[in-house]
């Protein structure tokens, strides 16, 4: 039997304004072109400036898995021909990346398992070629070339599809918390190569390996490895060799397949940019670096379980995602409101409806203000659970305020004891054969008083109050 | 260095070599690396590899954006574009 | 008015004895006449120079002085300038107009200085002889059967024929010094890092270094002062302020210690050995003391030069593939054919084969033997030079080998050519500043001398240049072409 031997390079764009070289925008979706300066362009007689920016953001995320940050980092060229490369080099990092080591922790199956980090680098983005826009024409766009990126570089320690996107998914979760990335996967600004061989039982030898590059989603991550590792173990059981290659993933198939055009012998011919100098990092700018660094992932998972008591299940989900976690939190802000109630109202009611209109925490129609107002009327009485879920609909979708759709409706439960007094004392008066038949002994004729009261209060009558004020005018 | 190899460096620097060239580049390369290989004449064990004249270090940018669109200026003598595309002859993954 | 110093033309400009218009035309008017036989100018711009030397004089007439205002200018054409023709000597920017001004370029004009062209050089300087020009040979104003050396060849032969009375160049292994030597001009390549690279189209990015051609020591140290300085837009710009050199320049000039490199005489050419210690005779007469160093790794400069330089320029150089820029073959039926016939057809023999040297030297397999080993030469030779400085000043030798060579003599002979580079490659490995200034004659071809200063010392070696030229006349001696 086969065991899957899986290696992750994880590409991240930075979300600084301007580029890791140039002081051209990085903003997404700009038209062709126009975001590309002459430095971005590679024009004869332009130089680098690094980006103090791209260097800190690299350095939080160095610290976040516990990292050695390299105090003189070097910038290397990485020679190789393509459209959308334009200078002909790449430039990247090689000898010393500014960040090595580091590690981050993933839960499979309710065990703790350690990925550990071998580098993570700094470097500049291409451009995009464009195939499909003309007949005979390859069409390119550099606005994207010089946007920084961070390569994360794992060691090859998964084992399974499963743990691969765990792990990708932490990394994803990490970089947000970090507010280095916006981690966005179809604008590409969150993506990642694959490298997956097959080792035999009990073998201490690595298999040959083959890349998929470039894959940008989950759920691809997902089926390229599992499509992959099916592919090299039907080759090496009919006793054929696995290549070592690059591959792509298509989504559409469901299958990689080879790129060939990239196989011809990659030569990068690293050395150093005479360009740009060493990049010295010393401990004061660390230290500051620290002092900013947000609470992360596993922090805020064992705050969750001091403060609020709540299992891992929510927590789980509730921290996956700063933006959440921080949804919660400020709902919950000074109130009397109970945190496991409003977990569950986030986690099955707020996370349904934003799965139904696949919405992102930032954009949510409701805010938690909102959200708020509407979970401390049903704290204290004014709405039943079952007309608040009704409300909170329609403040999603037709972003009604909460106060609003219950006063102007009427929604207020009738909770006033005097009132309710009044008209249990009616009833008891007209249905006074009931009465008896229930002091006699029918006590199932209980029931039909409190329709009774209900269908005088239009349903709006607290059953709690009712129940109590008829229990005690009913006895003899 | 022998043909292969000069195949293979031209093919990386995407320089064109004519058959009947081969020889003459071998050669005169050849000769270069001759001239090259006296530094094999003084030990550098141990010696630091210097890859800048001055040990200053990298100097840092602030974060901000000063370029505005300038495309026409770059594509203005480029027959090359479309749409504000270059446009090079189609590549096949 | 053409043998005036750049000096005495600021002097005369400021005293209104004459107007930039005047200068301007003069000067463009001998481009025009002379130029046919030297071939120095690859883009001759009148009409801008006559505007801006009009707005420059109306400046002056309402009482506004620029430090260079008015004063003609020769730009060697690896300058970046806007609206100006930048074709750094190759077909591949035969028609390549930048959209910008290289830093250099903007703080000549701002000091107020006239563009009167952009000169013929090597093809991306990648020469010692201006013989790999895609725009033809420049010819040495000495002797037109002779080269006027490389790579910033026009400029330096412009200088010396007075067609401009300065000009700009660069330096990645004697590019502006041996020319300067070998056309019996001024010559200074700065510290690496004193002056901005930034807009100056790229060789070998650690070793070039922009510099001045003038006829005198004075002039060099007043433009050098112009163009210095730290530049954002250059990283490996240096941030230590720029001194008055004309002032430091004129101080009291006495005891400089000088070394004399024991490398630089072994097997020297006779006569230039003789000038060369005639002039030193002189200096020691006048306060200098002189004493023999070693610099024993020297002689493997031009070595490790030959992989460093290739090396980067193979890298540098591929930016230009036929697609944002630059020269594109036509009819070509994939993107591989694009790259290759762009580039084949685009750069000269020379510069595809320092290309070829240098993705070898960093391929696969051959980095550590080749491209580590040199920049372990240079780590070497670099602390031969800082050594050397604990107890001179300065050192002196030669700046070329001999003089000038006939056209032709040397262009099949790449490694002969490479040799005439032997004084000079080492101090730009070192990063160090050096100066040409004339020494003497051989045959009737000037003969340079080479002043090499420790990091940012161009103080002292423009002052021994300008104390040197005080007790010689060898600057002022000039081509028959000047008196025509």
């Amino acid at each position: 039997m086969w065991n899957p031997v899986i290696g992750l390079e994880i590409h991240v764009q930075l979300k600084t304004n301007s580029k890791i070289f140039s002081s051209a925008s990085t903003d997404f979706g700009a038209k062709q072109n126009t975001q590309a300066c002459a430095i971005d362009l590679g024009m004869p007689g332009v130089l680098p400036v690094l980006n103090e920016e791209a260097v800190v953001m690299a350095i939080k995320f160095g610290l976040a898995i516990g990292a050695d940050i390299s105090n003189n980092s070097i910038f290397a060229r990485k020679n190789y021909f393509y459209p959308d490369l334009p200078k002909g080099y790449q430039i990247s990092q090689y000898e010393i990346p500014i960040v090595s080591g580091g590690s981050i922790d993933i839960v499979i199956d309710d065990k703790i398992k350690t990925i550990n980090i071998t580098r993570a680098h700094l470097e500049e983005d291409a451009g995009k070629s464009i195939h499909d826009l003309y007949p005979n024409e390859s069409a390119i766009d550099l606005n994207r070339a010089g946007t920084p990126l961070i390569e994360i570089v794992s060691e090859p320690e998964m084992q399974s599809a499963k743990e691969a996107v765990q792990y990708l998914k932490n990394i994803h979760s990490l970089v947000r918390y970090l507010n280095i990335s916006d981690g966005n996967m179809q604008e590409g600004s969150f993506r990642c190569d694959a490298n997956i061989s097959l080792m035999k039982n009990g073998d201490k030898k690595l298999g040959t390996r083959a890349e998929i590059k470039n894959i940008n989603s989950f759920k691809f991550v997902e089926n390229a490895i599992n499509y992959e590792i099916e592919r090299q173990s039907i080759l090496l059981d009919e006793g054929d060799k696995v290549i070592q290659e690059t591959r792509l993933y298509d989504p559409v198939k469901n299958e990689t397949r080879s790129m060939r055009s990239k196989e011809e012998a990659n030569d990068y011919r690293y050395f150093p940019d005479p360009d740009l100098l060493p990049v010295e990092i010393d401990n004061n700018l660390i230290t500051s670096i620290k002092k900013e660094m947000p609470e992360l992932p596993n922090a805020k998972k064992e705050r969750f379980i001091k403060q609020y008591k709540l299992n891992e299940y929510d927590i789980g989900i509730l921290t996956a995602d700063r933006e959440l976690s921080e949804y919660f939190e400020n709902t919950l802000s000074q109130t009397k409101l109970n945190p496991k109630s409003t977990a569950n109202w986030i986690i099955t009611e707020v996370l349904a409806l934003a799965k139904k209109s696949n919405l992102s925490v930032q954009n949510y129609p409701v805010s938690h203000e909102d959200l708020k107002t509407l979970l401390l009327n049903v704290h204290d009485e004014t709405i039943s659970s079952k007309q608040a879920k009704e409300i909170f609909d329609r403040m999603w979708n037709n972003s009604e305020k909460p106060t609003d759709i219950i006063n102007n409706e009427g929604l207020k439960q009738i909770s006033d004891v005097d009132e309710l007094n009044k008209i249990v004392d009616n009833i008891i008066k007209n249905n006074y054969k009931s009465v008896e038949e229930y002091q006699s002994g029918k006590e199932k004729l209980f029931g039909f008083f409190v329709g009774q009261v209900m269908k005088e209060t239009k349903g709006m009558g607290n059953p709690k109050i009712i129940n109590e004020i008829l229990k005690g005018k009913l006895k003899k | 260095m022998d043909k292969d190899t000069i195949i293979k460096i031209a093919d990386l620097a995407k320089i064109e070599i004519k058959q009947d060239q081969i020889n003459d580049i071998v050669s005169s390369l050849e000769k270069i690396l001759n001239l090259v290989d006296e530094m094999n004449s003084i030990n550098t064990d141990n010696v630091k590899p210097m890859a800048h004249p001055l040990n200053l270090k990298q100097e840092l940018r602030k974060d901000k954006v000063l370029e505005i669109n300038n495309r026409d200026l770059f594509q203005k003598d480029n027959k090359y574009t479309d749409n504000g595309y270059y446009k090079v002859p189609k590549i096949i993954d | 008015m053409h043998n005036k110093t750049v000096s005495e033309l600021k002097n005369d400009l400021e005293k209104k004895e004459v107007s930039s218009l005047e200068l301007t035309q003069h000067f463009i008017d001998r481009v025009k006449k002379y130029d046919c036989k030297l071939n120095s100018f690859i883009t001759l711009t009148e009409e801008h120079a006559l505007n801006q030397a009009k707005k420059i004089d109306q400046e002056i007439s309402k009482g506004e002085f620029r430090p260079l205002g008015g004063i003609p200018l020769a730009q060697k054409d690896i300058f970046c300038t806007k609206n100006i023709k930048t074709t750094c000597g190759s077909k591949m920017l035969e028609n390549f107009i930048s959209p910008y001004d290289a830093t250099v370029v903007e703080k000549l004009n701002e000091a107020g200085m006239i563009i009167i062209g952009k000169t013929n050089m090597d093809e991306f300087a990648m020469g010692s002889s201006n013989e790999t020009s895609y725009f033809g040979d420049v010819k040495n104003p000495w002797n037109t059967d002779y080269v006027p050396g490389g790579s910033s060849g026009g400029s330096a032969a412009c200088v010396a024929a007075r067609l401009s009375p300065c000009s700009t160049g660069t330096d990645t292994g004697g590019s502006i010094r041996q020319p300067a030597s070998l056309t019996g001009i001024c010559g200074i390549k700065p510290t690496y890092g004193r002056v901005s690279r930034y807009g100056m189209i790229a060789f070998a990015s650690s070793l070039d270094q922009a510099g001045i051609f003038t006829r005198t020591a004075e002039d060099c140290a007043l433009m050098l002062s112009y163009i210095s300085g730290y530049d954002p837009k250059d990283s490996t710009s240096s941030r230590k302020n720029v001194p008055n050199y004309v002032k430091d320049i004129k101080q009291k000039f006495t005891g400089l210690k000088i070394g004399i490199p024991s490398e630089f005489l072994d097997g020297l050419d006779d006569n230039v050995k003789n000038v060369f210690e005639e002039n030193i005779k002189i200096l020691e007469k006048n306060g200098c003391s002189f004493k023999p160093i070693n610099l024993k790794s020297s002689k493997l400069g031009v070595s490790a030069y030959q992989v460093v330089a290739p090396a980067e320029c193979s890298s540098n150089l591929s930016r230009f593939d036929g697609v944002r820029f630059g020269y594109r073959a036509d009819g070509v039926k994939d993107i591989e054919e694009l790259y290759k016939k762009s580039r084949s057809h685009g750069f000269g023999a020379e510069v595809k084969r320092r290309i070829l040297i240098g993705t070898y030297a960093l391929s696969a397999g051959y980095y550590d033997a080749y491209y580590l080993k040199a920049q372990k030469i240079r780590q070497i030779i670099s602390s031969e030079f800082a050594a050397a400085f604990k107890d001179v000043d300065l050192i002196l030798g030669p700046t070329a080998p001999d003089c000038a060579f006939k056209l032709g003599e040397k262009t099949n002979d790449p490694i002969a050519m490479y040799l005439s580079d032997v004084f000079t490659v080492s101090t730009n490995l070192a990063g160090l500043p050096a100066m040409s200034i004339p020494m003497g004659f051989k045959n009737k071809l000037p003969l340079g001398l080479q002043i090499i200063g420790n990091h940012f010392d161009e103080s002292k070696i423009l002052s021994l240049a300008n104390h040197f030229q005080q007790l010689t006349d060898w600057h002022t001696m000039q081509p028959n072409i000047t008196r025509e």
